[in-house]
């Protein structure tokens, strides 16, 4: 089946369209913040940069990202093929500029110019039961990445201990040690447990929530609101310059945790979260939302 | 919200007039420099003095940047037939460039760098030093920004990658806002001491 197709569509659409629920959000917001402020001539900038990248088609934003890319195929497909055909659509959508040429050698500095390269993109498959795909595409600039950190508790300087209090605790520091650098405001995706390595990719999977819904966890649920709520009296602001929005959601997670570790990490999607996902039948039908 | 609307090159005294908090507008020829670009300027210029293809890349840059402004940016750039169009050029995160930025500044003149996220310690008092501004762009708004940028007048160094090239623009209305000025005053340095002290307060409960 024709897998290139779509997923340069994924692409374009992800490089081109913010999400509705992550445009509605600021909107509210910018209604919020004070006449005359900085912080609400930027959330002006911004909203008037998203409508224009879209009537236009132009990217969001320069930085198209690393590519990031977790999906969920049927029984008896190869991730091999799919591999191959996404690699096709990443050098085209390189070519026709909805992708800026990001896949740099660390030995020689080397820039690829399509965006292939080791680890480039970065994808992780899933088989699943389900009779069709789900492609989970995130761009995330890497200014937002840089300020993604991981604490393990207990860290005494926070009073941080193993438990929820101490998450609220760690992820706090966490948003003031970002200021601005990621492209304030931001969504938090947050991931508690597992090893380090799965604690990242828990973290970057929450991305995919929408931006307003709750964790079905009851605790959980509170302490999203709560630290969304605590981090937005931080005063950072968009951009930094200050003001009530320093973030716009927060999306918890959690894996078991071995006893001896608690692994809490923070993924920081700027505001351009520029993430989709595709429902692709096997009859070659796609949806993206 | 006044507008301050500035051509470039910019004089000294129009520099030294702007304070943390001022819109800018900028007009005028700036150039593209972000990671690998500061680093070859401090290996290749400063470290030694440039020789053949150096030199001819150092007068050139010489003529644009003495008085005028460098851009931290990674752009988008659609290329047709060898002419070039700018379709996104959000600013990146200028803190990577802290250990270059008041060497650099000094050594060609200049009198601002655009980028976002603010610079420290070391930008700041270099800024005052040899009187320069640090303005900042709108992170992410990159479409809207590319729109100001009205000609693509040259690109060195394009093997350094699109992102990471010189690339020589000129520019009308590009939008900005002063957030560390000449005078020593940081909007980023007063932001974390204020939001510090709100996270001492939410740690305290």
């Amino acid at each position: 089946m024709d897998f290139k197709t779509p997923m340069f569509e994924l692409i374009k659409d992800a490089s081109t369209n913010l999400p509705r629920d992550v445009i509605d959000i600021m909107e509210e917001m910018r209604a919020k913040e004070e006449a005359d402020s900085n912080a609400k001539s930027v959330l002006g900038t911004i909203l008037d940069n998203v409508d224009l990248a879209k009537v236009e088609q132009l990217p969001i934003c320069q930085d198209t990202g690393m590519i990031f890319l977790d999906i969920y195929y049927p029984s008896g497909f190869s991730t091999l093929m799919m591999r191959k055909e996404i690699n096709e659509a990443i050098k085209e959508a390189t070519q026709a500029n909805f992708l800026r040429p990001n896949a740099v050698d660390v030995v020689t500095g080397k820039n690829t110019g399509d965006n292939i390269g080791n680890g480039s993109p970065s994808i992780y498959f899933n088989e699943w039961e389900k009779d069709y795909f789900e492609i989970r595409l995130m761009l995330k600039g890497g200014g937002s990445e840089n300020v993604g950190i991981q604490y393990k508790l207990p860290d005494s300087t926070l009073k941080a201990g193993r438990d929820l209090d101490g998450v609220k605790r760690c992820v706090l520091e966490g948003v003031f040690k970002a200021q601005g650098l990621g492209c304030a405001p931001g969504i938090l995706g947050i991931g508690i447990g597992g090893d380090r390595g799965g604690s990242y990719y828990l973290s970057k999977k929450q991305l995919f929530r929408k931006v307003k819904d709750a964790s079905p966890d009851k605790e959980l649920a509170v302490l999203e609101k709560d630290i969304l709520e605590s981090a937005n009296k931080l005063g950072i602001g968009p951009m930094g310059f200050g003001g009530l929005t320093t973030l716009l959601g927060v999306k918890i997670g959690t894996y078991h945790r071995h006893p001896a570790t608690f692994f809490v990490t923070i993924t920081y999607l700027c505001w351009a979260g520029r993430r989709k996902i595709m429902t692709l039948r096997q009859d070659g039908g796609y949806d993206i939302d | 919200m006044t507008l301050i609307n500035l051509t470039l090159p910019i004089a000294e005294g129009d520099i030294k007039k702007l304070k943390v908090g001022d819109n800018v507008s900028l007009t005028g020829v700036m150039v593209t420099a972000r990671d690998v670009a500061h680093k070859y300027i401090m290996e290749h210029f400063i470290k030694e003095e440039p020789q053949g293809k150096d030199k001819e890349l150092f007068d050139l840059l010489y003529k644009h940047l003495h008085d005028g402004i460098i851009y931290h940016c990674g752009p988008v750039v659609k290329e047709d037939n060898g002419k070039y169009t700018f379709l996104a050029a959000g600013p990146t995160t200028s803190i990577r460039e802290e250990p270059y930025q008041t060497d650099v500044i000094k050594y060609f003149g200049l009198r601002g760098v655009i980028g976002k996220g603010g610079m420290g310690d070391k930008t700041l008092q270099g800024l005052m030093d040899h009187k320069a501004v640090y303005l900042h762009a709108i992170g992410g708004a990159a479409a809207l920004i590319g729109k100001s940028v009205k000609e693509v007048l040259g690109v060195e160094r394009l093997d350094f990658g699109m992102p990471e090239a010189f690339w020589i623009i000129r520019v009308e209305d590009f939008q900005c806002v002063v957030t560390m000025d000449s005078h020593g005053n940081s909007l980023h340095k007063d932001m974390i001491e204020r939001s510090k002290g709100e996270l001492d307060k939410l740690l305290a409960q």
